[in-house]
């Protein structure tokens, strides 16, 4: 097992993949030559050649559509966007086109497609690229959402999106390609969709965190742990199907739940498991489910405004010390 | 009668006349018939498109003909009980009626070969008939019952068929260029000699997803064919209140991709036209951009009120109804004679009675089937 940072892992994934399977081709804007915006497709191009890495124009829309069509004839193509950003033009194909084919055609045009790239909250680039979407596509029943938090996860859940066939939405954090850790060297080394991850035990409340904020959450457990607060952190990995079923046994063990997220909080996920925590376990809850979430502003530029508008370990720790009447 | 040009960026500047009456050839027919020079020249004239339209009926050989028209005749007697079918409540939804443009399918789905791919908006019944698939299997969709070709789960703008490559039926306008453009370029991706057709109206044209698709079409040479079935009308809203420029073929030139325009009221020009567009795509995998003009002669839908045109433009247009001609031109050249009509057209009328016995005798889709076909790869959240 080698450390390796999120990127290294990620492009580990889709070169084992595009090597394994010669349908797999990537496509994207700088992809290629310039080998990704994010350096995630270091070196593909040179191994594997420009009919599987292609450089796309700067045009969203036509080549998610045109993804989407390849996949209606039988490619599994992975379309990178430089950032979900950016998606937002895509969001006709991705939605109208891919998250509904197989429905609408009885079941006949199966649609193996990833979405990729990054998402979530950028460094000091105001409105319009920094952003978390994932509640838009999680919406949306025939899309499948992934956001991993770890490089094994990364690159265990990127081969499971690759491998499956329906249209997965992989969202990685723009701030965490650069964060280490061990990662599997087996070339089958996968990740199911939709099984949540345990990150840290706890018994006296849970915290469920995805992307970014895990590793908040993590140290805002540590934080807690030194005051005598034990934090389980559950990692839902797959927002879409969502593993409630993983959560809900945590709350039952912990009976106090914060959810904390780096998107906004009016109809986002968070809004979507306390809803299923009240549903399924409101007997179990000792204090209201709490949300701790991005400021509901678009994402300002200045450093100050952008570091108060993102979730921290203060306000996790705070929020935990709430839900627990501390 | 004009030649395709073959040159990259180049179109022909005159539809087709072949065929046709001495009308305007673009079927706009507001303009005032051309000065004529005297009656012998327009006696020559004549002389010249018989002759032509002679050699041009022994090359496409009696067989084809036949089928041309009868699958022309089929799909508007097929729309007809369509429309009655939803008048009496037995279809829902939307309906889009093809009626007026049968030219188009039927000619350009007739130069391709079975297993080339074929992708369409919403106003596609007749494309999935002329594509292979069966009468039964489209009507019994768009009574939404469980025989239908998207087992009910598509209706009326949503036909597919896997065994026909008949790849939809798609709702928003120009949805379908992209998701075509990428069914080309795996043909191509896998070095196979498949052409896809994609056909849209010409409201399509101003989406940015034509645009974007043509781009990437002649960027990366994909063996795609664009047919732009010009109708003049997105829902009520004329080409001339919607498009700045309305020269659609000419929009080609600005991706640098080879384009015709086809009169869409003659049969056999569409066939051509698309015939010359699939040897290019085939052998060289090269785009074409075919405008090709027709008319449409229903509403948009069936919930149309038809304000927005007068019953006098539409009668001028149905002059040059595209079964009328072609009845016409086969009478002309003895092709079939008036038995040879009566003959198809019953045979017609069964098989339109046929597919609507089918779709009313056809179950109700079970209701298990509104929880199946979300998911290829179906996740049981947890499991391992």
């Amino acid at each position: 097992m080698a450390v390796v940072t999120m990127r290294e892992a990620l492009n580990q994934a889709l070169r084992e993949e595009m090597l394994r399977d010669e349908n797999v081709f990537l496509m994207g804007e700088e992809v290629a030559a310039y080998e990704g915006a994010y350096k995630v497709t270091k070196g593909l191009l040179a191994e594997l050649g420009d009919k599987r890495v292609i450089d796309t124009p700067i045009t969203e829309l036509g080549f998610a559509g045109l993804g989407v069509g390849a996949a209606m004839a039988g490619l599994r193509p992975i379309v990178e966007f430089m950032t979900f950003n950016f998606s937002i033009l895509a969001t006709d194909q991705i939605i109208n086109s891919a998250a509904k084919m197989l429905y609408m055609s009885g079941g006949q045009f199966k649609i193996p497609i990833v979405f990729r790239g990054p998402g979530g909250s950028a460094f000091q680039v105001s409105s319009q690229h920094s952003q978390a979407i994932e509640s838009w596509f999680a919406y949306f029943p025939g899309l499948k959402v992934v956001m991993p938090s770890t490089p094994a996860d990364a690159k265990g859940l990127l081969k499971s999106a690759i491998r499956d066939d329906d249209p997965v939405i992989f969202i990685e954090q723009e701030r965490m390609y650069g964060n280490k850790g061990e990662v599997p060297d087996d070339i089958d080394f996968l990740v199911p969709l939709g099984v949540a991850d345990v990150k840290r035990e706890g018994k006296d409340a849970t915290i469920v965190a995805r992307s970014l904020m895990v590793p908040v959450a993590l140290k805002a457990a540590e934080v807690l742990e030194k005051q005598g607060v034990s934090c389980e952190v559950i990692d839902p990995r797959t927002i879409r199907p969502l593993d409630i079923g993983t959560i809900i046994e945590s709350v039952k063990k912990t009976n106090r739940v914060v959810v904390a997220e780096e998107s906004h909080p009016f109809c986002g996920v968070g809004a979507e498991i306390a809803s299923e925590i009240t549903e399924r376990a409101f007997d179990y809850l000792d204090a209201p489910v709490k949300r701790v979430s991005s400021a509901d502003v678009p994402m300002p530029y200045a450093k100050n405004l952008e570091e108060r508008a993102i979730p921290g370990v203060e306000q996790i720790v705070a929020a935990v010390r709430e839900v627990a009447y501390l | 009668m004009a030649k395709a040009n073959y040159e990259v960026g180049k179109r022909t500047p005159e539809p087709s006349r072949l065929g046709a009456d001495d009308t305007s050839a673009t079927g706009v027919m507001d303009e005032e018939a051309p000065e004529t020079a005297n009656s012998e020249t327009i006696h020559k004239e004549h002389e010249a498109v018989k002759e032509a339209q002679k050699s041009r009926f022994e090359e496409i050989g009696r067989d084809t003909l036949i089928s041309l028209y009868h699958q022309m005749l089929l799909v508007r007697r097929f729309e007809e009980k369509s429309a009655e079918a939803y008048s009496s409540g037995k279809i829902g939804g939307f309906c889009h009626l093809y009626i007026g443009q049968e030219a188009v399918a039927i000619g350009a789905i007739s130069a391709i070969r079975k297993d080339d791919y074929v992708l369409c908006s919403y106003r596609e019944h007749a494309h999935a008939i002329a594509k292979g698939m069966t009468p039964e299997s489209v009507m019994a969709e768009l009574y939404g019952k469980a025989g239908g070709c998207s087992k009910g789960k598509g209706g009326s703008m949503h036909m597919f068929d896997q065994k026909v490559n008949f790849l939809g039926g798609h709702g928003i306008v120009g949805g379908q260029i992209p998701l075509a453009t990428g069914v080309a370029f795996a043909s191509k991706y896998k070095s196979t000699d498949q052409v896809t057709l994609c056909f849209f109206g010409e409201a399509a044209v101003n989406q940015g997803a034509f645009h974007e698709s043509l781009n990437m079409a002649q960027l990366w040479k994909l063996p795609c064919i664009y047919i732009c079935e010009n109708n003049q009308y997105g829902m009520g809203t004329s080409l001339a209140r919607a498009m700045s420029s309305q020269d659609i073929s000419q929009k080609a030139c600005a991706y640098d991709i080879a384009s015709e325009f086809v009169d869409g009221m003659d049969v056999l020009a569409v066939r051509e036209a698309t015939l010359r567009a699939v040897e290019r795509a085939r052998k060289n995998y090269l785009p074409t951009l075919l405008e090709v003009r027709t008319y449409r002669f229903m509403g948009h839908s069936m919930s149309d009120p038809g304000n927005y045109r007068t019953r006098a433009e539409i009668e001028r247009h149905q002059e040059r109804d595209p079964l009328k001609l072609f009845t016409a031109s086969l009478k002309e050249e003895g092709v079939l004679t008036d038995s040879d009509f009566q003959r198809i057209e019953a045979e017609v009328k069964e098989q339109v009675e046929k597919a609507v016995r089918f779709a009313e005798e056809s179950p109700l889709p079970n209701e298990d089937e509104l929880f199946t076909d979300i998911y290829a790869n179906p996740i049981e959240p947890g499991k391992r």
